[in-house]
């Protein structure tokens, strides 16, 4: 079948070598073209290099003058006071976890059932007017989630609170909350979650729902029971791209969850993120070389390394869904 | 005596089974109604963000937003002009960069690498990782490598659209290599078989071939760097620039997003109206991409 007169098979394509020819002459214009596209290639490992080497000497600077417990402590958040400056940073991780928790209980549940329903549910021509639509929302710009937020969902927030519930839980929240921003960002990802698990349930041979259908399962034992465990790796990979995708989030959480950098979980308190502490502190007025300048950078570190761990551990599960079942 | 008996042991075992299904056949429809919600939970907000938009943002969509530069002290008539140029110039400089680089990679990884070898792989799980990385993390890259550090570009639009094709270089390798892919095998044997290189191969066949879902792809991930902010907000696209960019190198530059976070973050009602007619301005331009997107992958999966 293949006649191909090239020493180097075509990608999936030949599988035998007849005869190995070698071109006629040295092709050096071709070796420099081959060279230009794998340096293009290499380009995306030099951003990478480039993101840890920007991030990286700067938050060594930083911790030359911050003690690394002084940093990774709770204590006061307070980089611009000059006379008594604070960097517990653990202040910004937990306010990021509280927006990021909310936005989770939303984005998770319903991710899952969205996918759930367009691999096992929905009719073909169904599927194919849903999916262009939830790709539509994976494209709404985040600054338009955020006013979005800061708009409707807080002033509706405060309006509706249920203010019967005890204690902390009933005060209503004011013009910045965890909650307000959590929710908005938990149906932006929405799509990320159930993209990623639909196409893990896609990958689940059908011989297995056949075998279920044929001891006398029903469709929702089939779903549940079946092909949801069996495409778990690559469900958890989503949900993994989600946290991710919420702890780096900016736009949402610098409009609607305020800057007071408070250490609770409650949904009702105004929290400050990393994300939100990073884009405040550069669009201001500081000094370059000033401890504040280089907290900006050990922040970032923070982040970048928290989202890298994620990416990766999600990254391993589709690639395990993907040997599974190809 | 056993008629009777094997007649019962059939009722029961019938009224079990019909019971069972009837009780699985409930429970399912609750299960499926909960499944629709979960999808219409999403397609609602997508709506709500709309119409809150259009409905708070009405009295502000008129042609003073389009040609009038923003003002603080006319909030009438103030409008966006100098976001639009920012954004104009910013994709510019970012399609001629970002453009030639994620083809020539995605050629590069379809076409010449080996995937056995390891550093394809790395190669490979880099640009995965990239995709993912949070998009203020390239500001904080633009900020310190482009802006000051290394190439010490300064707040001009450039630096602006050197740190958007960072974040969708990866969009644009993934998007170009299934194009690639997608070309059937035929078509480079044919050519090989004729007595053409790999390079004219891929020159004069591949690359036509995939044209058609380069651009989708491209589009697309045009249509997400326009709607970013978090990063243009660190390399210095600046809060209230009130004239065009004098160049791509030159002057300070403002953009669409930008514009939209930096009125919705003011507290007067006036500036929360102008934002939000300002998103209804970005989702009809992103809408329109998008549709451009879809229209010519329809046009174009049919032919081959």
């Amino acid at each position: 079948m293949s006649t191909a007169t090239h020493t180097q098979s075509p990608p999936d394509g030949g599988r035998q070598e007849p005869v190995s020819l070698t071109a006629s002459s040295p092709r050096y214009g071709e070796k420099a073209v081959v060279g230009w596209l794998f340096l293009c290639a290499a380009f995306s490992v030099l951003v990478t290099a480039g993101i840890v080497v920007s991030l990286l000497t700067p938050t060594i600077e930083f911790f030359n003058r911050v003690a690394p417990g002084n940093f990774f402590s709770a204590e006061a958040w307070a980089p611009f006071n000059s006379s008594n400056p604070g960097y517990g940073v653990l202040r910004l991780v937990v306010g990021t976890l509280n927006v990021t928790l909310w936005a989770l209980l939303i984005a998770i549940p319903a991710g899952l059932g969205a996918a759930i329903y367009l691999s096992e549910y929905a009719s073909r021509r169904a599927r194919k007017v849903l999916k262009p639509i939830l790709e539509v929302l994976e494209g709404v710009p985040t600054v338009a989630y955020g006013v979005f937020a800061l708009t409707f969902v807080t002033p509706l927030l405060r309006e509706f609170w249920p203010t019967f519930l005890p204690g902390k839980l009933g005060e209503p929240p004011g013009v910045f909350s965890a909650a307000s921003a959590g929710i908005v960002m938990g149906v932006m990802i929405i799509p990320t979650v159930a993209s990623i698990s639909q196409d893990a349930m896609s990958a689940v041979p059908s011989g297995l729902r056949q075998a279920a259908y044929g001891l006398g399962s029903t469709r929702m034992q089939v779903a549940t029971k079946v092909v949801v465990p069996a495409a778990l790796s690559g469900i958890v990979a989503g949900f993994i791209l989600g946290i991710s995708r919420a702890i780096g989030e900016t736009m949402i959480v610098l409009l609607a969850a305020g800057a007071a950098a408070n250490l609770s979980l409650w949904p009702n308190d105004s929290v400050l993120t990393m994300t939100t502490f990073i884009a405040r502190t550069s669009t201001g007025d500081i000094g370059h070389g000033t401890t504040t300048y280089y907290t900006i950078f050990a922040v970032g570190a923070l982040l970048f390394a928290m989202t890298f761990i994620m990416n990766m551990i999600s990254i391993a599960l589709v690639r395990r869904f993907r040997e599974t079942y190809e | 005596m056993t008629r009777t008996a094997t007649a019962s042991a059939r009722r029961t075992t019938e009224l079990n089974l019909e019971d069972g299904a009837r009780r699985g056949k409930w429970k399912g429809e609750v299960f499926r109604a909960l499944l629709i919600l979960c999808l219409v939970i999403a397609f609602v907000t997508l709506l709500a963000v709309i119409v809150q938009a259009a409905v708070k943002g009405w009295s502000r969509l008129d042609w003073n937003l389009i040609t009038q530069m923003p003002s603080t002290l006319d909030r009438e008539t103030s409008g966006m002009k100098s976001a639009i140029f920012g954004t104009i110039y910013l994709m510019g400089g970012l399609v001629l960069t970002v453009v030639p680089i994620g083809v020539s990679a995605a050629i590069f990884m379809e076409e010449f690498a080996d995937q056995s070898k390891w550093w394809v792989r790395f190669i490979d799980l880099n640009i995965q990782n990239l995709a993912a990385v949070p998009s203020i993390v390239f500001g904080i890259l633009g900020l310190a490598l482009i802006v000051r550090g290394p190439l010490s570009l300064g707040t001009v639009a450039y630096a602006g659209s050197l740190t958007l094709a960072m974040l969708v270089l990866p969009t644009i390798i993934l998007a170009s290599r299934e194009a690639i892919r997608s070309v059937p095998v035929t078509l480079r044997n044919g050519s090989l078989g004729l007595g053409a290189t790999k390079w004219q191969t891929i020159w004069h066949h591949v690359l036509p071939s995939a044209v058609p879902g380069m651009v989708t792809g491209t589009i697309l991930a045009l249509s997400r760097a326009i709607g970013e902010t978090a990063p243009l907000l660190l390399v210095g696209a600046t809060v209230f620039v009130t004239y065009t960019p004098d160049g791509f190198f030159d002057g300070a530059y403002t953009a669409l997003p930008v514009q939209i976070y930096q009125w919705a973050s003011r507290p007067q009602e006036e500036f929360r109206i102008l934002a939000s007619a300002g998103v209804i301005v970005l989702l009809a331009v992103l809408l329109a991409m998008n549709s451009v997107a879809i229209w010519i992958r329809n046009k174009f999966t049919r032919d081959l």
